[in-house]
């Protein structure tokens, strides 16, 4: 049977204000399958998205969801996971939002481990405001803002998250959904901050004057740029330059989550004691 | 009933929030308000409830934002440099019309300006602290018991008009000591008002489809009344529109929302003004030197008074208006450039009252006061 997204999508607000081919849709229907699949109840999920093409997408989502500043959407997601521990909380944003002006957020919200489920959808442009270079943006691409080529070094983000502290990392693209949903559950399932990093299209933004202005040129480019995380490791390293290893990078379950040892710091303020590690 | 303690102006605005039921803080350190985030970094947790301090001024108040959002009590103190951070997303708490008691423990500016010292230049941020148009709610304590009654009446204004209410401190009254006297903590939890609820059917719940002078009513998340909080403008149930009908009515109601309904907010103290000759106008920590210095004139028999705004946005311009048609002799004393002298003319539409400026980071002694009402 085929499965039925109208339930959790507001369907009164479609269509999508998203371009035609855009791979947004399918990131969101991906999303939608792993909450069903990891069982979770839409009255307990909120959806906390950023500002951008990506940012829309909580506005879709039938359960608690919030539009919030550019680049806060973690800061925002902090506040409702500590005051409801025992929620579930889902932040998707753009690579403009969370690694550019929410850059600190990202460090943060890694370091602390705090048991939110972040997906940064990385289009490598900010797409929505019409073509200027983000911090994924390749070397040599044309954007508006560096129309003679991008000069900024490429960025890898799941490098910096996983650097920074989160226990589960993981990179995937928008050409193959159901492995986007397997990788989601197991992010939706860990219990610390999970990131979780989708390669997806923007032809009319990034395509249009980088030679790949078709949602299939665009992904053609995705794909070329892409490798599983088993054949990159046995890259060698000048092989490795300017591709990236898609699957789980980084799966940690030992490491402490921020909630859990907050109730520590409640319980250590209870009875006046230390907390204990 | 009334309770006696000695403590400063920060400790007694972190008890005030904590008697008020605060479920939630998230700042930053900064002198000087620091005080109020250590002592419910202990005290939160201790009952069950979560204090965290986040990585900058900006998320300090998108994490309070967040807990608002989800249902909570929530708090978050500062000072000026750190409303500039905030600024952006104290946005977020007019136009989704959140409730959050923001403390600002003035010093001086602009920028870095005197950290450790005392002054009342923020007046004007709060009045516009973010880009757009806003109707600011904001209180001046003006002495020791106040920093607990005002923090705790923010908090119940936050919920009745469903946005961010300021309380402005200085430096001087956060970090004097003295006594203060301060309502029974069964007062307190007998006066508190929580913000509406809507009980019926959730299909039927239009959390912002209220009236023209009413605020939105927001449930908490994750009961089953599913909605959408944007920092765009929106429609009944929160979801963005550019329709220009729904942006006109929502931006007049969420200033109806609390102009309809002044006499809500509206606080002044009028002392000794009765029989008075000159009547001096100010707030915050500078009324202690000007009460004082009130007492010392009258004993040379120079009748003088105070008018004073606890509530200084919106301002008492009514009130501003009536006294200064009563009075010939005006004096405007504040720790900055004039920024509520400027309201005063506004309000009165006279130009010819005296001022006492002073912008130093030193408070204003009595004896200044008292040199300058015997020139006037």
């Amino acid at each position: 049977m085929a499965f039925n997204y109208d339930e959790y999508l507001r369907t009164d607000k479609m269509p999508t204000l998203w371009c035609w081919g855009c791979g947004d849709g399918v990131i969101l229907k991906s999303i939608i399958r792993a909450i069903e699949k990891t069982g979770w109840s839409m009255d307990d999920v909120c959806v906390v998205s950023g500002i951008g093409c990506s940012g829309r997408t909580s506005s879709y989502i039938n359960c608690n969801t919030v539009h919030t500043t550019h680049g806060r959407t973690l800061a925002f997601a902090t506040g409702i996971k500590l005051a409801n521990p025992e929620k579930k909380v889902i932040v998707v944003g753009g690579d403009g939002d969370g690694l550019a002006i929410g850059g600190n957020h990202t460090i943060h919200a890694s370091r602390r481990n705090i048991d939110l489920n972040y997906i940064i959808i990385n289009n490598f442009i900010y797409g929505l405001t019409n073509s200027q270079t983000s911090p994924t943006t390749p070397q040599g691409m044309w954007t508006v803002t560096m129309s003679k080529g991008n000069i900024d070094p490429t960025f890898d983000a799941c490098k910096l998250v996983e650097a920074a502290g989160a226990s589960f990392v993981a990179r995937e693209t928008m050409l193959d959904p159901k492995k986007l949903e397997r990788i989601l559950v197991k992010g939706f399932q860990h219990v610390g901050f999970s990131f979780i990093e989708v390669f997806s299209n923007c032809h009319v933004n990034l395509g249009r004057k980088n030679k790949m202005a078709t949602a299939m040129a665009n992904l053609d480019w995705i794909k070329s740029i892409s490798v599983g995380k088993a054949k990159f490791e046995k890259l060698e390293p000048e092989e490795q330059v300017g591709k990236f290893p898609l699957g789980i990078l980084k799966h940690d379950e030992d490491a402490q989550e921020y909630c859990l040892s907050y109730e520590k710091v409640k319980e250590a303020n209870k009875t006046n004691t230390m907390v204990q590690f | 009933m009334a309770r006696e303690l000695i403590s400063t102006g920060n400790e007694l605005a972190a008890k005030a929030a904590l008697d008020s039921d605060v479920q939630f803080f998230a700042g930053y350190p900064i002198t000087p308000s620091s005080e109020v985030m250590h002592i419910l970094s202990t005290a939160l947790p201790a009952r069950g409830d979560a204090c965290i301090q986040m990585e900058d001024e900006i998320s300090g108040i998108a994490a309070a934002l967040g807990a608002a959002m989800s249902g909570k009590r929530a708090l978050t103190a500062t000072s000026g440099p750190g409303i500039s951070l905030k600024a952006e997303n104290l946005g977020v708490g007019y136009i989704s019309e959140l409730p959050l008691v923001v403390i600002n423990v003035m010093r001086g500016g602009p920028s870095t300006g005197l950290p450790t010292r005392v002054a009342q230049g923020d007046l004007l941020q709060a009045k516009n602290p973010t880009h757009g148009d806003v109707k600011s709610i904001t209180l001046v304590p003006g002495n020791l018991s106040e920093c607990y009654t005002e923090v705790a009446r923010a908090f119940n204004l936050a919920d009745r008009f469903m946005q961010p209410v300021f309380v402005l401190l200085d430096e001087t009254i956060g970090h004097m000591s003295g006594k203060a006297s301060i309502p029974n903590l069964e007062e307190v939890q007998a006066n508190k008002i929580s913000r509406k609820k809507f009980e019926g059917d959730p299909k039927d719940y239009k959390p912002y489809g209220v009236g023209a002078d009413e605020a939105a009513v927001l449930n908490p998340m994750f009961e089953g009344y599913r909605y959408h909080f944007t920092g765009l403008h929106h429609g009944p149930t929160g979801h963005p529109t550019e329709d220009a009908e729904i942006c006109d009515a929502l931006m007049k109601r969420l200033f109806n929302k609390v102009d309809a309904h002044t006499d809500e907010l509206e606080s002044n103290e009028e002392y000794m003004l009765d029989d008075a000759d000159i009547m001096i106008i100010a707030y915050g920590s500078v009324s202690l030197g000007v009460t004082e210095a009130i007492n010392r004139l009258r004993a040379e028999g120079i009748k003088v008074g105070m008018f004073r705004p606890k509530t200084i946005w919106p301002s008492p311009e009514k009130r501003i208006k009536e006294l200064c048609d009563k009075f010939d002799k005006v004096l405007v004393t504040e720790l900055n450039m004039g920024q509520f002298a400027d309201e005063v003319q506004r309000a009165s539409g006279r130009s010819d009252f005296d001022t006492l400026f002073k912008v130093n980071g030193r408070p204003l002694s009595p004896l200044e006061i008292i040199a300058k009402v015997k020139e006037m």
